[in-house]
């Protein structure tokens, strides 16, 4: 196909791409290096015959309306956002491991940071979902192909529901359940003994609660691709590896595994992807208080209330990206190796 | 019985029972549903009897659609859905097309970059987009929402419809082509009538995306535009809809059983989308 043809085909969808997520990347980069704007202040003396003079200060809404229209994106502050309290914390940390007694405090003095809170949470997310959905979805696809063909499209069916429905309420069906109030909330009070066990009280209950839901929402995705992949498993080895006599066991561990492979590769990263913006079901739990991460930072600073913070949600985008980039990096290289090693 | 089928048993009852459950208890008034006295309040009902004389009541879904206008958001809702299905296919069956039957080497690195901008996360580059947005005047729009989850959809949509492209063979646009088409027409006229079942399977993943939305319409509509999802989070928390929250259970149930509807007939076309990407490569 010749050059002229080929971009005429991906002009729209490429010019569509370009401009909403390498622009705003390019702008968000921009927008994180200025902060707002300070108030301009005047002051103002009145006079009264009988209280006397008084000065007082007040805001010059038409001044800082004028700054506002002549720069747009704020003062520029160059690292400075990066490096404040909100973000890398640079002076906080420094503080705490000078004063904390030991290691093991200052990391968790750090990692009540805002910043490292949201990023440790984000991480533990990201490692535990992961790997668990990729389990939970190979042995429900191991388990399916046992079970009798004529039964196999009512369970794919009932199985894809928890991916399908919108993440954000696919979480608040699992909240409404596992409430104090709910069948699930009122089970583990039972259990457990505790009549104040709930999610607003427990920090362990909220983790453990967002990473089931993480699981239960991308377990259905690693199924069906798995499951399409054990059908493709060549019959002549898997014969001949009955034949020598391999155990059930045997024959998924030395003939199944290796062929899913190069399949696991492309979905844990995919699943790094998306597990890395966990937002919805942090908001749809309402645990904000319990389990921050780095999306929910952007959206509080955003949706805050009468002046969006637009710089430090920009520099915590960025920082996301570096993340992302970074988690990304090993994957992307195997990736890289296994197509160099088809072509 | 096996381990597998007790195994596929409990799965089926933790993927599926959530619902069940949401939808029995959509019918009952929240004192039953969220209710201290246990379990068995949410099944039988028995405050929601006392109050409207039977333990079911439609009454949380006559508030949702008719006090607070639900109806209002599920239209838009509708809007939003099927234009970014729309714009979705018309822009991602020109570029999968392209890529499919490219021959050079930048489309190879059409498809990584797509890849990477699949990486970054819509909140990262919201923050990017709301100054330009107020400043021209796009803030609040269906059109503008409907654009950008087209954009932020585009590398799925990309990967998919290429894949698919590459089980048509190519020999179908080189007759075309001999016979006197550009390739515009070949594409239209030879390809696509063969296309249809992948340019089903990516229109139900760009229709998902569309509905099932949250935050970028969240942040990215006005008042009167909003969807579906975010009026439902508005029922959640704040005070001014204190007490609201059976609405909410209303809502979601509103929504997710018409998908489990739709899910039925198009079972097939999904389970086929999701593994084209991964195991044809």
């Amino acid at each position: 196909m010749p050059h002229r043809t080929f971009f005429a085909f991906m002009l729209p969808s490429l010019s569509a791409m370009l401009i909403f997520i390498a622009l705003p990347i390019l702008s968000s980069a921009f927008q994180s290096l200025h902060i707002e704007h300070p108030r301009v202040l005047i002051e103002t003396e009145t006079c009264d015959p009988f209280a006397g003079c008084t000065t007082e200060t007040r805001v010059d809404a038409e001044a800082t309306r004028k700054l506002e229209e002549a720069q747009p994106a704020g003062k520029f502050n160059g690292l400075g956002t990066y490096f404040n309290s909100a973000h890398l914390a640079v002076a906080d940390v420094a503080e705490i491991w000078r004063t904390a007694p030991n290691v093991w405090q200052a990391l968790s003095k750090i990692t009540d940071l805002p910043f490292y809170r949201a990023l440790l949470f984000t991480l533990a997310y990201t490692f535990v979902v992961t790997p668990l959905s990729l389990w939970l979805g190979l042995l429900i696809a191991l388990a399916v192909n046992m079970v009798p063909q004529r039964l196999r499209g009512a369970i794919t069916y009932f199985t894809l529901l928890p991916m399908l429905v919108p993440t954000f309420l696919g979480a608040l069906v699992l909240f409404w359940m596992i409430d104090a109030r709910g069948l699930i909330g009122a089970a583990l009070i039972a259990l457990s003994g505790n009549p104040d066990l709930s999610l607003k009280a427990s920090r362990t209950l909220t983790w453990v609660v967002l990473f089931v839901h993480g699981a239960w929402n991308s377990a259905p995705f690693v199924f069906i691709v798995f499951y399409a992949a054990i059908q493709t498993v060549p019959r002549d080895t898997l014969e001949s590896a009955i034949i020598d006599g391999a155990s059930r066991w045997q024959q998924q561990r030395f003939v199944v595994f290796p062929h899913l492979r190069p399949i696991a590769i492309f979905l844990t990263l995919v699943l790094i992807m998306d597990n890395f913006r966990v937002f919805e079901s942090i908001v749809a739990f309402s645990a904000t208080a319990q389990a921050s991460s780095l999306s929910v930072l952007v959206f509080k600073d955003l949706m805050n209330g009468t002046t969006r913070l637009y710089g430090s949600a920009a520099a915590t985008s960025m920082l996301t990206i570096l993340c992302i980039a970074l988690l990304m990096m090993p994957s992307m290289v195997r990736s890289w190796q296994t197509f160099k090693g088809k072509a | 019985m096996s381990a597998a089928t007790i195994f596929i048993l409990v799965w089926l009852v933790g993927a599926a029972f959530p619902f069940v459950w949401t939808v029995w208890g959509s019918f009952k008034i929240q004192a039953d549903f969220f209710s201290y006295g246990g379990w068995r309040d949410a099944l039988l009902g028995p405050r929601t009897l006392q109050l409207t004389g039977s333990s079911f009541t439609l009454e949380n879904y006559r508030g949702l659609w008719f006090e607070e206008a639900f109806w209002r958001p599920a239209a838009n809702t509708l809007i939003l859905t099927g234009s970014v299905t729309l714009i979705s296919l018309a822009f991602g069956t020109l570029g999968g097309y392209a890529l499919a039957r490219s021959t050079h080497r930048y489309a190879f690195w059409v498809l990584i970059a797509a890849l990477i901008f699949r990486a970054m996360p819509g909140l990262t580059l919201i923050s990017g987009y709301l100054l330009p947005f107020f400043q021209f005047n796009l803030w609040g729009h269906l059109t503008t929402a409907a654009i950008v989850l087209v954009a932020l959809n585009q590398p799925f949509t990309l990967w998919l419809l290429h894949s698919f492209f590459l089980t048509v063979p190519r020999e179908l646009d080189e007759s075309a082509l001999v016979d006197g088409c550009t390739r515009f027409q070949a594409f239209r006229l030879a390809i696509m009538p063969v296309m249809w079942p992948g340019v089903v399977t990516t229109g139900i993943f760009s229709f998902l995306v569309g509905y099932s939305d949250f935050v970028i319409c969240a942040m990215l509509l006005s008042e009167s535009n909003q969807t579906m999802v975010p009026t439902t989070a508005a029922f959640l928390g704040s005070e001014q809809h204190a007490g609201k929250l059976m609405f909410a259970v209303a809502a979601t149930v509103s929504m997710i059983v018409p998908l489990f509807i739709l899910i039925i007939f198009f079972q097939r076309r999904i389970v086929d989308g999701l593994t084209a990407g991964a195991v044809k490569g």
